[in-house]
């Protein structure tokens, strides 16, 4: 697509592919990322870090680091005492009738460290190398005690304990059923089962996490830039440690943040320390975290296992599915990515009869919490293996045995009969699924796909296509806020919490209020991310931005709209149905002579100086409005992908020929905005099906942490996307808009893993194991040979 | 990750850098291309007391043919300019064929033979290449120098011949007879990542068209380059079969004994290389066949 | 004390001085010294390819190289590409069009292996493009839109 910086036929910004504004400056080397801010005087933190996964911190000595010149201070858990409040409690479990169990945690660790790549120390010099140099001399003694480093270690009987008193690693364990599962496996005609397991990694940004704090000694309070997702929830967290009030703490996400994929959205520790620092140094302080710590410190996901069964008639009609499965949760993770598994294995189809079930365990690993799909990735997969598997046993097509059973498009809204993530049921807005699948098919040229297929196969050549179709909760709450004020210049600044990281917000953000105020695009500033602008956001994650922050946007701008008419009756002695803003005036419709340029109207109707000392009733204050937008509930996307590839028996490696994606994420105000989302999407997704891979040892260490043991595709590695976008607007929020940030993950893994499986039919292989790689494939080829 | 500290020179000359090496020895880190050693440093897995660049010493950086019709290749040549050299294409088109598979053209941009070689990574692909080419390599030190056979320069894992006093100077390439052709098959995650296991193969055929003389070599299989000379010598004095080459791939493969590690098992290494080998050879015999023709 | 070292080079055209730790990159001058903040630190272990900049006309990592080891060499970086942004160059300018960017932190890095090896060969083919590409991560966009971006370019028969 390309961008074109016309309105649509219509006459509006909303739905047109405007080109980014964000563009120039970053095309140019002039972002501005949080180690690019000018910081006078700013002194560098490097963080020590445990060696062990789980062990007693017997003593640090600092001595010969304190010592070393230019060094300013080292500290440690003993030095920190009076912001080492225990952490609160992270969310707790979206359903009712469950919980989460909570270890206490403090920003340094006060007894043992729980995860190799835990802080224990703060070095702060002159410069990060010297930094550096002084935390080679910091010596620490450590305990070693015994590691879980897998849920399954971390379950076991006598496990070694996360959180000791807790009593075992249980973070939560979640049912959720749907009609009578038990019976309906016991009456089914046929039932299959599988072990899947299923794991991905880390965000790898290219930009990593960093902050920056200032003190301000006369205020008594801190300016923290954070390249973060969630500045709201930062400063929440500074707040309650360092008990100031929150006008004292600002915590403001840099004008360019390098991609933030989930992790960015938690609160660390070296957040907290490099805000203790700058005070006790009264010089701001700065912490850049480098690619190996983001390898050991940053959240990420790691490590499902599902026992998943389904029961079918002989039409292949799904009758149950039952869905058992541990997730790693790490030592402070979030419940966030295994409940959203459990609420997208169902998908599209209709199933009467659901168990599903969930052990989050504690294990001694850096906290895993949300990557970009967040835990839906998982979830496909498990059920488009197992539709795979049915079409198999049945002598049915993979394809046709999906459409018999997606929910019709007359079925809207409709109540899957669990409890999503955010405490809101499970009900899907709105979709088609059907027709996606068709369409999906269609540009595949699917029949033709399986006649080449049986040609090649004739000639001994392995083509596999694989086929995944998908619905993902997006939008969710609990809300977001726009203020719009039109300043004195007489432009219109929009305000929104969210920060982007990536997604074009500037852009984005500025379409929708150009359209509700009825302004032109380039009148219109975007501002966001900072706590001292609005005071109340959430963040940017879980592809919930739009759905949240643009009817909030919309809103305000009609509201906006409305007091600007209202000022300009006034002051045109005209009624407010006559006027209309048009090239940055307002003006009386039909009488383009008469009307008042915007910058006037602004300085009229903020500073009120044409109405004299007093305010001519009726009329607001300030040209200015806000308004929260709080869901009712998550909406659903969905995605329907088909993926034709061939792979070589003999090296196991695969070569995709045709990767085709449908979607729908409802309306949708910028297209271009949405197929990069997309296409950036699937190459994560691609990822995690073919070359990354988290891999510790049973000591908890990282053996993959370096991108020389963990692959990223390159652009040589993608293969080129077909797209295609369907349109079922939501009706959970006025611009009928869903998400669409992580949708081009989920489908991905399920649809290679269901195309390598389709290639290697000949061999009887045996897909059930995430990721892929060239020496698996051909492992899994060796194993189905050797045995038949 | 910012490196430690170091003492740093640049000599100008090959008598001045043998001179501090001499002096500085095992504390010592010869710094070529820097795409090895700068990420060592980056992460302080390596920490020299003093770094020696050798960069200024152009006379390492040439490219020229040798008076027997091979190549003489300085140490300090950039993995670049060997990918571009039409002599290096016409007397050693193995190396050419090999560059594609080394890294990206940016690290290939600084990278240099002499630098991999050094660094004896055992999935990197100059180090089976040499071998497979017979090159004999020059390690100067102050006061002597000694050539060694490339087979005998790689000696362990991320281990050389190199003693701390001695500088890799000079790749010497004999001379590529006619009817010889060549190729490089590798496996990798990624384009350009360090091979799950690859082989280089070199074919020459005599006047019969029969095999003359074979190299079969593999990497990512060992601690360092694997030359399988079984199969090379069931290969030579018999046709250049399709049969032939399943044997030799087969003896490939039984030829050496990968490890386990987080990207591959050992037994997948171990089957790749002899369908890697098989399918180089099929390659090679197909060049060998156009320069014979 | 450690020891430092006085350097000269050329950073987009214009002659720059610098006295630094042997242990300084390039990049980390780059950033550090000059304030040219448009190159960017990835890995530091060349494989991001968020730090490549040009040193006398070719593509290397700026994590990869010493300072001290760009004494006397012409560098060029982003912030040369174009002098004003309000006047894009037309690679960049079909990266606008084509949305090849979107969080911007591997894409200077990108502008400047694609500047090297279009000089090279203004008409590259796809598989050349993906190919100069290869040496680059982004996490965000899938690639598609710069390569696209690269190829109207071509087709275009503009200079970059």
């Amino acid at each position: 697509m390309i961008a074109s910086a016309s309105r649509t036929p219509e006459g509006g910004y909303i739905g047109a592919p405007v080109p980014r504004r964000e563009d120039a400056r970053l095309l140019t080397g002039r972002g501005t990322f949080v180690d690019d801010l000018p910081m006078p005087g700013v002194a560098h933190a490097a963080m020590v870090r445990s060696s062990h996964a789980h062990a007693r911190v017997r003593r640090i000595d600092a001595t010969a680091a304190r010592a070393l010149p230019g060094v300013l201070a080292v500290v440690t858990a003993a030095d920190v005492a009076d912001i080492q409040k225990p952490w609160p409690a992270r969310m707790p479990s979206p359903v009712p009738g469950t919980s989460v169990r909570h270890g206490v945690r403090h920003t340094l660790p006060v007894t043992k460290v729980r995860h190799a790549g835990e802080v224990v120390a703060a070095v702060v010099a002159e410069s990060r190398a010297l930094a550096e140099d002084a935390r080679d001399l910091v010596v620490v003694e450590y305990e070693p005690l015994p590691v879980a480093a897998t849920a399954a270690a971390a379950l076991a009987p006598g496990a070694p304990l996360v959180y000791d008193e807790l009593g075992d690693n249980v973070a939560a364990h979640i049912v959720q059923r749907v009609g009578h599962p038990e019976q309906a496996f016991a009456s089914a005609p046929h039932t299959l089962r599988e072990t899947v397991r299923v794991m991905r990694g880390g965000s790898h940004s290219m930009e990593g996490r960093g902050v920056v704090a200032r003190y301000d000694e006369a205020l008594d309070g801190f300016t923290v830039w954070d390249a973060t997702q969630a500045p709201h929830a930062v400063r929440a967290m500074l707040t309650y440690l360092f008990e100031l009030p929150e006008h004292r703490v600002r915590v403001i996400a840099p004008p360019d943040v390098g991609g933030g994929l989930g992790p960015k959205a938690s609160v660390y520790p070296e957040e907290v320390l490099v805000c203790w620092l700058a005070r006790q140094l009264r010089r701001p302080v700065k912490w850049i975290e480098d690619r190996h710590e983001h390898f050991v410190s940053a959240a990420q996901e790691r490590e499902q296992i599902h026992e998943v069964e389904i029961a079918f008639d002989r039409e292949g009609r799904l009758l149950a599915l039952r869905d058992v499965f541990t997730h790693d949760i790490g030592m402070y993770g979030a419940l966030v990515a295994p409940v959203i598994t459990g609420c997208t294995v169902p998908g599209p189809y209709r199933i009467p009869n659901i168990h599903s079930e969930v052990r989050a365990a504690y294990t001694h690993l850096q906290p895993s919490g949300a990557v970009r799909g967040a835990g839906r990735p998982q979830g496909v997969l498990v059920m488009e293996r197992m539709m795979d598997r049915m079409a198999e046993t049945l002598g049915l097509d993979p394809a046709e045995v999906r459409a018999r059973n997606l929910i019709p498009a007359d079925a809207f809204p409709y109540d899957v009969g669990m409890w999503f993530r955010d405490g809101a049921r499970l009900v899907y807005d709105s979709g088609d699924y059907p027709e996606l699948l068709r369409r999906a098919l269609e540009l595949a040229d699917y029949a033709q796909a399986r006649r080449e297929q049986a040609a090649l196969r004739a000639q001994g050549r392995c083509r596999g296509i694989g086929v995944a179709i998908c619905v993902e909760g997006v939008g969710l709450g609990p809300f977001e806020g726009a203020v719009l004020r039109l300043d004195g210049r007489g432009r219109v600044v929009v305000t929104s919490g969210a920060p982007p990281q990536g997604q074009g917000y500037q852009t984005a953000f500025a379409q929708i209020a150009a359209d509700a105020v009825g302004v032109r695009l380039d009148d219109v500033d975007v501002v966001t991310g900072d706590t001292a602008a609005i005071p109340y956001g959430i963040g940017s994650f879980a592809s919930r931005v739009t759905a949240n922050a643009g009817p909030a946007i919309l809103q305000a701008g009609a509201a906006l709209r409305e007091k600007i008419l209202a000022v300009g009756a006034h002051v045109l002695e005209a009624a407010a149905a006559d006027l209309e803003i048009v090239d940055g005036a307002v003006r009386v419709r039909g009488l383009p002579d008469r009307g008042v340029p915007l910058p006037q109207l602004a300085r009229l109707g903020n500073a009120g100086t044409a109405f004299g000392m007093v305010m001519p009733g009726g009329l607001a204050v300030g040209l200015e409005a806000s308004a929260y937008f709080a869901p009712t509930q998550a909406g659903y996307s969905a995605s329907a992908h088909v993926c034709i590839l061939d792979v070589d028996p003999e090296t196991g490696e695969v070569t995709i020929v045709r990767y085709v994606v449908g979607h729908d994420c409802g309306n949708v105000i910028n297209p271009l905005i949405v197929e990069g989302q997309i296409l950036g999407g699937v190459a994560h997704g691609l990822s995690n099906a073919l070359y990354e891979e988290a891999v510790y040892d049973d000591q908890g260490q990282s053996l993959a942490s370096s991108f020389l043991d963990y692959p990223l595709p390159s652009a040589r590695e993608m293969p080129r996307v077909e797209m295609f976008h369907l349109t079922t607007p939501s009706p959970i929020n006025p611009l009928g808009v869903k998400g669409a940030g992580e949708a081009g993950t989920l489908p991905v893994p399920a649809a290679v893993a269901g195309a390598v499986e389709d290639a290697l039919r000949p061999f009887g292989v045996r897909v059930n194991r995430m990721p892929l790689s060239p020496g698996r494939i051909s492992d899994l080829v060796h194993a189905a040979r050797g045995s038949s | 990750m910012k490196p430690p500290r170091f003492r740093y020179s640049d000599p100008a000359t090959v008598d001045e850098a043998l001179g501090l090496l001499a002096r500085h020895g095992d504390a010592a880190k010869i710094l070529a291309g820097g795409q090895s050693l700068m990420p060592l440093l980056n992460f302080r897995l390596a920490r020299p007391s003093h770094v020696i660049d050798v960069n200024r010493l152009v006379e390492l950086a040439t490219v020229a043919p040798s008076a027997d019709g091979g190549l003489r290749l300085g140490a300090l040549v950039r993995q670049r300019a060997l990918e571009r050299s039409a002599l290096v294409r016409e007397r050693a088109p193995l190396i050419v064929q090999a560059m594609p598979f080394v890294g990206h053209p940016q690290i290939r941009a600084r990278g240099t033979l002499g630098g991999s070689l050094a660094h004896a990574d055992p999935a990197a692909e100059l180090p089976a290449v040499m071998v497979a080419l017979d090159a004999r390599l020059t390690l100067r030190r102050a006061g002597g120098e000694r050539t060694l056979a490339a087979a005998d320069f790689f000696v362990s894992l991320l281990t050389t011949a190199l003693a701390a006093d001695e500088l890799l100077t000079e790749i010497a390439v004999p001379p590529w007879p006619a009817r010889s052709g060549s190729s490089v098959h590798e496996v990798a995650k990624r384009h350009g990542d360090f091979a799950l296991g690859g082989v280089a193969a070199t074919l020459t055929l005599d006047g019969q068209g029969r095999v003359a003389h074979a190299r079969l070599v593999g990497f990512g299989v060992g601690p360092g380059p694997v030359r399988v000379v079984d199969a090379e010598g069931a290969l030579e004095g018999g046709p250049p079969t399709p049969a032939a080459f399943v044997e030799a791939g087969r003896l490939v493969s039984a030829g050496v004994d990968p490890a386990d590690d987080i990207h591959a098992s050992g037994a997948y290494r171990k089957r790749l290389v002899g369908v890697l080998a098989r399918r180089a050879l099929t390659d090679a015999l197909a060049v060998a066949t156009r320069r014979a023709a | 004390m450690s020891e430092t070292r006085a350097i000269t080079l050329t950073v987009n055209g214009q002659a720059r001085q610098a006295t630094v730790e042997a242990r300084l990159t390039l990049v980390d001058l780059l950033r550090d010294e000059f304030r040219l903040t448009g190159s960017h630190v990835g890995c530091e272990h060349g494989v991001c390819g968020a730090c490549t900049v040009l040193v006398d006309g070719e593509a290397v990592r700026g994590c990869l190289l010493l300072a001290v080891q760009a004494d006397g060499r012409r560098v060029e970086t982003v912030e040369g590409l174009t002098a004003d942004p309000a006047h894009l160059t037309p690679l960049q300018a079909e990266f606008v069009r084509h949305h090849g960017v979107q969080c911007g932190f591997c894409t200077s890095g990108i502008l400047m292996s694609l500047t090297a090896a279009l000089r090279d060969n203004a008409r590259p083919t796809e598989a050349e493009v993906r190919e100069t590409l290869a040496g680059h991560l982004c996490r965000c966009t899938g690639y598609q839109g710069m390569i696209d971006a690269v190829l109207a370019l071509v087709a275009d028969g503009s200079r970059p």
